[in-house]
């Protein structure tokens, strides 16, 4: 164990650097930020993550957020076990109607000021999974969203620019 | 083909590839059940049809493969899970999408309809009304000192949506009950009338984490109802692609498991090479999970030329990098008294259930879709198949690392023997009605796709995910040990949630 923590003490980092964020997301979060949630919250923000009905691929790269390259914690962004300790709500999938009142209910445990991004092409609209019985659609249907960040799934640095829009507004 | 019509009378079905399909009466279903709960079989899958319902079977052998279906015009069939429980779930989960009511469940419960749809039944010909909302009732418990934990549908991590019901004495979980079903997304429904590349698409999503194998299950059921002859370039840039799937998940895993032991360096060191393995597959096949890269015919894109250099450097900075993570796992005790002897499963019942992947194989189960049904080009590739007996969260985590050395092999002569030429052949819809099935080793175990294309188009298609057969496991696995080992049990399992709930 101590030679590779030795090791990674002499390797330069990994980390790379922080992505550049983009007008049109800025511009999305601009009406939904105010300056007094922001004096109240700093630049730190605690991020709740719920699979709302994802095919577990929008998960994935989530998780790749908290790897060595993007490393999100330094942007004072990290990941929070409770909605009670959360000021934003990262959603995926398109809302299927078995986790409609699960979402709701978690939103509502969210203290307020929060913020809900929606992740993936099905959190926009339910995506290809759109028209089946079992599916509402998208996140906004069920709750209030602040931001989009599309793909399918985003990869880490669509996410990390969409997150970074959200402290920048 | 003698087997299974030796001992099971049925009319073998014509346009049904790669393996027969049979239709059977209610004395062969009988029969077949039996064969199941002796164990000669093991149940591949069990799924409804417009008035019919069909099971998949293996011999054991584990080298032929059959579908056997019962036609029920009254809308009931005799109970596959009366005699064999493996077929529990699958059975009310086909009940809750077709309404048809399989006579003799032990488990009447719904499984997949949570109450919250438009309608029942909704793949089938009976309509029900609005679905209901039944308090359900979770298994009773009963005995001194006894509490329970209802954890999720929403969890405190990263991951999927599902509910667990624990009932502990103290410490020890003395019986977890699993509730599934909250990412229903009806699947099987939107793949009713798709087109190929549309259905494709679907199939690739059921379980993210096995975009490569999802697609390549579909894609195999649909060339072999079209009998369809894939160029050989093509058939090795898949399994390029399901092998570097194989690695970055066994990575990303192996790290997650000692995460959940709370030690964080493996999962910080192994998190290194997952990313390193989405970066080459990104570049080589222009994305980063590889979906809809596998298409019926063929694959959607060529290797770039930098992308054998690419390859290399991956490869060689695994071999670097990922010895001395397996040194540090062996040699670090504080580790290992978390994973050795913790959330053992019983060889018999990982045979029982056909459990794939390392799920089985840490449990004595020797099966792998590469190597039995050997589809190419895994025919012609040199690879182990690790197994193990002791069949605890220990033997999981070896079964992946010597998994992770094989597929580092077996990308060696894919890249040596990679053939040139074309990348796709014609999928030549016909207006006959064709059936293919498809079968493939994902990360975590075979995946089944059956299928029937009408006027080139998907009719009805049915992806069973390896999950059905490894959650209930996870139940039994858990017993006896303490609730704070659970995020260990279940991560060394990591079953599918949204495979599970199609």
């Amino acid at each position: 164990m101590r030679k590779i923590l030795f090791d990674t003490l002499m390797r330069r980092p990994l980390t790379e650097a922080p992505p550049v964020t983009d007008d049109k997301m800025l511009a999305e979060l601009a009406a939904s930020l105010e300056r007094a949630a922001r004096r109240r919250l700093g630049r730190s923000l605690s991020i709740r993550e719920i699979d709302a009905g994802s095919c577990n691929g929008c998960e994935l790269e989530i998780h790749a957020l908290n790897n060595a390259f993007y490393d999100l914690e330094r942007f004072g962004l990290h990941f929070v076990a409770s909605p009670r300790h959360a000021d934003v709500l990262l959603v995926t999938g398109p809302v299927t109607r078995n986790m409609r009142e699960a979402l709701e209910r978690t939103y509502n445990a969210t203290p307020d000021p929060k913020w809900v991004v929606a992740v993936g092409d099905c959190a926009v609209d339910g995506g290809i999974f759109s028209g089946s019985y079992a599916v509402v659609g998208g996140v906004s249907g069920v709750v209030p969203v602040d931001l989009h960040i599309r793909g399918c799934p985003p990869d880490p640095v669509q996410l990390l620019k969409g997150l970074l829009a959200l402290l920048a507004a | 083909m003698p087997w299974p019509s030796d001992e099971i009378e049925g009319n073998k079905i014509a346009d049904h590839r790669p393996w027969p399909r049979f239709a059977v009466n209610e004395d062969a279903w009988r029969l077949a059940t039996a064969q199941l709960a002796i164990g000669r079989w093991t149940l591949l899958g069990l799924w409804g049809d417009t008035g019919a319902v069909h099971m998949a079977v293996l011999d054991a052998n584990m080298r032929e493969i059959a579908v056997l279906t019962l036609s029920c015009p009254a809308g009931h069939f005799l109970s596959v899970g009366a005699l064999h429980p493996p077929a529990i779930r699958l059975e009310r989960a086909l009940r809750d999408l077709y309404g048809l009511e399989p006579i003799g469940l032990p488990d009447t419960r719904p499984w997949l309809d949570l109450g919250f749809w438009n309608g029942q039944y909704p793949l089938g010909e009976r309509h029900g009304g609005s679905s209901t909302r039944a308090p359900y009732v979770f298994l009773p418990v009963a005995g001194d000192s006894l509490h329970q934990i209802p954890v999720g549908p929403v969890h405190a991590g990263i991951i999927e949506p599902g509910h667990f019901r624990f009932t502990a004495n103290g410490e020890t979980v003395v019986r977890l009950e699993q509730r599934l079903g909250y990412v229903h997304k009806g699947i099987e429904a939107l793949m009713a009338g798709a087109s190929l590349d549309a259905a494709a698409r679907l199939a690739g999503r059921t379980s993210g984490d096995s975009t490569v194998a999802y697609a390549l299950a579909f894609a195999q059921a649909v060339e072999a109802a079209l009998e369809v002859k894939l160029p050989p370039r093509a058939l090795y840039l898949r399994a390029l692609m399901a092998e570097l799937e194989r690695l970055a998940n066994h990575f990303g895993d192996i790290g997650a498991i000692c995460n959940d032991a709370s030690f964080s360096l493996m999962n910080a060191q192994c998190a290194i090479l997952r990313e390193k393995t989405l970066r080459t597959a990104a570049s080589c096949f222009g994305h980063r999970l590889m979906m809809d890269a596998v298409v019926p015919g063929g694959v959607a894109r060529d290797l770039a030329a930098t992308c054998t250099a690419e390859i290399a450097i991956l490869l060689e900075d695994i071999r670097r990098l990922f010895p001395q993570l397996v040194e540090l796992y062996d040699n670090t005790a504080s580790l290992q008294d978390r994973t050795a002897t913790t959330g053992v499963l019983r060889a018999e019942l990982a045979r029982q259930f056909g459990a794939g992947g390392y799920v089985g194989r840490a449990s004595g189960r020797a099966f792998d879709a590469r190597k039995m049904l050997g589809y190419p080009p895994y025919d012609r590739l040199h690879f182990e198949v690790p197994v193990l007996d002791a069949g605890d969260v220990n033997a999981r985590v070896w079964v992946r690392i010597r998994e992770v050395e094989q597929s580092l092999g077996l990308i060696d002569q894919i890249m040596r023997d990679l053939p040139t030429g074309a990348l796709r052949a014609l999928v030549q819809p016909t207006d006959e009605v064709r059936e293919g099935l498809g079968m493939t080793e994902a990360f975590r175990g075979d995946v089944l796709v059956w299928l029937r294309l009408e006027g080139g188009r998907v009719s009805r298609c049915h992806l069973r995910d390896p999950s059905w057969f490894q959650w209930p496991l996870l139940e039994a696995a858990i017993e006896g040990n303490i609730v704070a080992d659970f995020p260990l049990c279940n991560k060394s399992f990591n079953c599918s949630y949204s495979g599970h709930d199609l």
